[in-house]
């Protein structure tokens, strides 16, 4: 692996070494390297593109790494990898895609994600998208997720877009059993002429089920970024969505969160705020020493992290 | 230490401040204060560079800072504590700490500052300054910032409003750590007797001009039938009702 293949497994996966537990690392559409557990499964996919993989019930403190690397212009992988996490199993998950594109033509990558948790199943998902690359060429990421939560599952699920790609468009679905609860946090951060549209459907539809989605994004520049999201309550559940932006130069948000109450015991909120940096934020840091710059980056740092 | 010649500030047509001069001396710890309204704050904030004069010259340390930024001030050793503390999203209470502090600090040294404001570091160390904290909560972490910064002349704009009464006594011996520490000067705008009693010295704004100035033992006995401290004001408002009904 080269320095630059290193570069974005670092940024996208934490990973300098050959990680712990379970991985498949996938290159220019191809897998790189594998390895299994007792626990947990990796398995080729014969129909399309993509990966299954499949978790034993009561599996506990085991990981999976999945990253994804394009190195090459002119690149349109489109991957589905299937997750079936058994009852009572507790993992975490590492995911994500990191883009180098030093060509003139679009590196695009567009991973489907299905997770299906059984019955008590934890899952913690980490994903992250970042792009890079002296070249012209767009890097394009367009994640979809799909959350199938079985009776008293609960997934946490940290989704962040750290950098360099030109243009998103990242889809959640979610439904929803008895006792179960999903918490979603994204972090966007979008600069230069880049767009981002972020769009979560979750159905609560079993009683006591709950989300929280947070979203905090920041578009720079000329950047333009979109927050859709619907949250139907079904069945007696509770229902959270915030959606904080901060715009700087001319960057652009538009927040549209809607939440749709199909029963009586139904609780849900939205919450959304779109401002610039607050004057008093950056006096304050700079009465403790900061330059305005620097306490610009304070806040946006703290923002998104 | 710090040096005001002739300080003038006009908002809207409105004279606020009218020639004010001050002198304040090293290691001192001085209270300013007067009626609302009649500059305190602004002085506070043309100190700290947050408002600029129309006229007049500010030294500090010999210097002339007139013209000097905010952060420029802060690095040349001034601190401000807001009368609103600032929230923000995202910054937990140690990053705030460390910032002020100028490096990364141990957690044990965090710890102790946040214990002097009366505050459990385990439990707040992490926690965001966000507008899930109440506003007691917010002053003391301001204040825990003034500490951790440790300037030269450190200034709070009304550190009392909005605390409670337990960490207003602590909030006393707060200031009295800062003062025997740092060995710095104190600059603290009150109405508060319990905080004039501590005071070296106390400077009388009123009007937007410096009407008394000099030692706390020569102040405050002249001031007393000028403006009325809070608690006194109170108890003089409850002794006359409660004589009203009595009667």
């Amino acid at each position: 692996m080269d320095k630059i293949e290193k570069n974005l497994l670092k940024q996208i996966a934490n990973i300098e070494k050959t990680p712990m537990g379970a991985y498949n690392i996938r290159e220019n559409g191809k897998g790189i390297a594998r390895n299994t557990t007792a626990n947990i499964d990796i398995i080729t996919k014969n129909d399309k593109p993509g990966i299954d993989i499949i978790i034993k019930p009561n599996t506990k403190n085991e990981s999976v790494h999945i990253p994804v690397i394009l190195t090459q212009g002119g690149l349109n992988d489109l991957v589905y990898n299937d997750f079936y996490i058994g009852e009572n199993a507790d993992v975490v998950i590492v995911a994500g895609c990191g883009i180098h594109n030093s060509t003139c033509d679009t590196a695009q990558h567009d991973g489907i994600h299905t997770f299906n948790l059984e019955r008590g199943a934890k899952l913690k998902y980490i994903e992250k998208h970042y792009g890079e690359g002296e070249g012209t060429g767009e890097r394009i990421l367009n994640p979809k997720t799909i959350i199938n939560l079985g009776e008293d599952a609960s997934m946490e699920m940290e989704s962040v877009q750290i950098k360099g790609v030109t243009s998103t468009i990242r889809e959640t679905f979610a439904n929803m059993e008895k006792g179960s609860s999903l918490v979603v946090s994204e972090r966007i951060m979008t600069t230069g002429k880049q767009t981002a549209k972020t769009i979560f459907d979750v159905n609560l539809n079993g009683k006591d089920s709950s989300v929280h989605v947070a979203s905090r994004s920041v578009a720079e520049d000329d950047s333009v970024q979109e927050f859709k999201s619907n949250v139907k309550g079904n069945n007696k559940c509770f229902g959270h969505v915030e959606c904080d932006a901060i715009i700087m130069g001319n960057g652009r948000v538009i927040s549209d969160p809607m939440i749709e109450a199909n029963n009586i015991d139904a609780s849900l909120i939205h919450e959304a705020a779109i401002g610039k940096i607050a004057g008093e934020q950056l006096t304050k840091l700079m009465t403790l020493g900061l330059t305005e710059k620097e306490a610009e980056e304070q806040i946006i740092n703290g923002f998104l992290k | 230490m710090l040096e005001l010649k002739d300080i003038c500030f006009s908002r809207d047509n409105k004279e606020i401040l009218k020639n004010v001069n001050l002198k304040i001396d090293n290691n001192k710890m001085v209270v300013i204060t007067g009626p609302n309204g009649s500059g305190k704050s602004t002085l506070a904030k043309i100190i700290m560079g947050i408002e600029n004069p129309d006229s007049g010259k500010i030294i500090f340390e010999g210097k002339d800072i007139t013209n000097l930024s905010i952060t420029e001030r802060a690095k040349s050793g001034i601190g401000f504590a807001f009368q609103q503390p600032v929230k923000f999203k995202g910054l937990t209470v140690r990053d705030l700490i460390e910032i002020s502090a100028g490096n990364t600090m141990k957690i044990c040294d965090a710890c102790d500052i946040l214990a002097d404001v009366g505050l459990c570091a385990q439990e707040y160390l992490n926690r965001e300054v966000n507008s899930e904290l109440s506003g007691g909560e917010l002053k003391r972490i301001e204040i825990a910032m003034l500490a951790a910064k440790k300037s030269k002349l450190t200034i709070f704009d009304e550190p009392e409003a909005g605390i409670d009464l337990w960490s207003f006594n602590n909030l006393i011996d707060v200031f009295e750590k800062m003062h025997d520490d740092i060995k710095g000067s104190i600059m603290v705008i009150s109405h508060q007797e319990r905080i004039l009693n501590i005071a070296d010295e106390i400077v009388l704004i009123s009007n937007g001009k410096v009407e008394k100035h000099g030692n706390r033992e020569e102040i405050l006995p002249q001031i007393f039938g000028k403006i009325k401290p809070c608690h006194k004001l109170e108890n003089k408002e409850r002794c006359s009702k409660g004589g009203a009904e009595n009667g």
